[in-house]
């Protein structure tokens, strides 16, 4: 079970900036361990927004992104209340979603 | 031949004077343009990630006595966590010891939780038990952000830990007869684009002691003060003195009393 993400919505006008801290390894799969073996891939490879439950944004990433990801954005529309969930899924299948109130 | 002499010697103090400014302005923009990159990073400082690991674990029920830590003393009393990191290393009296904050979280663990020190000890950094020591680090020192470093010296055991510290900071051997104060003893030096920390003195808020632990961008791990000091040690060619041994306290001690008054800004980030 990965960890708990961190995220934070704040409104500003009509838009929110959201900003979340993944925590993921990200393996690029090019590394090699101490016994000189190739650690497999591991990485976050579909990332989505949704705001009350609507999609708002969809992104596909790759093994370049950095591990622990910061992700920010904003909201077109989002009001103070309105509810930010973030998913990702990663190469092995792994899910994981965290949802944040826009403050 | 007096007027001469002083000409010229006025002439030198002004090239002098001309050579430190520009020397002074290059150097305020490499620090300038590292301060800017930091800026720029600091928004997303994944140390958070640890911080919420740290506090969940701190409330988790763990080990053979299947216990939490919220009844550890940090030396603010039984369970108080807010500003007791920057009081530590300090004297106590349970354990007859000076402690800094991770052989202090040893006995609590041992005697809480029954977790066997040498089980966390002997785990390699960043594997096994010292994640879990790292990421109560992260969070036990993040309760104090904002707070001045205060280290107590009332005990007399405190001020001979003190020395200790002075003198394994001076202390040069090894291969490259390195000593903490090859690079840590004079002001406005630097490796490559780092700042060092002069740490005889108070290094300024937000600097060396008051800093680790911290979240290395480099390699995506928190890093401990224990850590930080093995990677010291290892750079010197020295062997390490051991996890939470009674040299890597003092040396806390040394440079934690030297910081009184520094705002700590633990667990921050560095490159």
């Amino acid at each position: 079970m990965a960890d708990p993400m961190r995220i934070r919505a704040q409104s500003a006008g009509d838009k929110a900036t959201v900003r979340v801290l993944m925590s993921h390894e990200m393996e690029t799969g090019l590394r090699k361990d101490a016994a000189g073996k190739t650690i497999p891939a591991w990485f976050i490879q579909e990332v989505s927004a949704a705001l009350n439950g609507k999609t708002v944004m969809t992104a596909q990433w790759g093994p370049s992104v950095s591990k622990n990801p910061f992700l920010q954005f904003s909201i077109k529309g989002a009001k103070a209340g309105d509810k930010v969930a973030v998913t990702w899924t990663d190469n092995k299948g792994d899910k994981r979603t965290d949802e944040a109130a826009v403050s | 031949m007096r007027t001469r002499t002083r000409l010229i010697l006025t002439a030198v103090s002004a090239a002098a004077a001309a050579l430190a400014t520009a020397s002074a302005v290059a150097q305020k923009s490499a620090a300038d343009g590292i301060a800017e990159y930091r800026a720029m990073i600091a928004d997303g400082n994944p140390a958070e990630l640890f911080e919420a690991k740290g506090e969940d674990l701190w409330k988790k029920k763990r080990g053979p006595k299947n216990a939490t830590l919220e009844r550890c003393d940090l030396g603010l009393g039984p369970g108080v966590v807010k500003g007791a990191w920057v009081q530590m290393p300090r004297w106590f009296a349970d354990t007859q010891r000076v402690q800094d904050l991770e052989s202090r979280l040893l006995t609590c663990m041992d005697t809480l939780q029954g977790i066997n020190p040498a089980d966390v000890i002997k785990a390699p950094f960043g594997k096994g038990e010292q994640v879990v020591m790292e990421a109560l680090a992260a969070w036990i020192s993040g309760e104090s952000r904002g707070q001045r470093m205060a280290l107590p010296q009332s005990h007399p055991e405190e001020k001979r830990m003190y020395q200790m510290g002075q003198r394994a900071f001076f202390f040069r051997g090894g291969p490259m007869d390195f000593a903490c104060s090859t690079c840590h003893g004079e002001a406005g030096k630097r490796i490559r684009l780092q700042d060092l920390p002069d740490l005889r003195s108070n290094p300024g808020d937000g600097i060396g002691f008051a800093a680790w632990p911290a979240y290395r961008v480099s390699n995506g791990e928190l890093w401990s003060m224990q850590r930080r000091l093995n990677d010291c040690f290892r750079q010197q060619r020295f062997p390490y003195p051991g996890y939470a041994s009674e040299a890597t306290i003092a040396l806390g001690v040394y440079m934690g009393v030297n910081a009184k008054g520094a705002e700590a800004i633990a667990p921050a980030l560095k490159r």
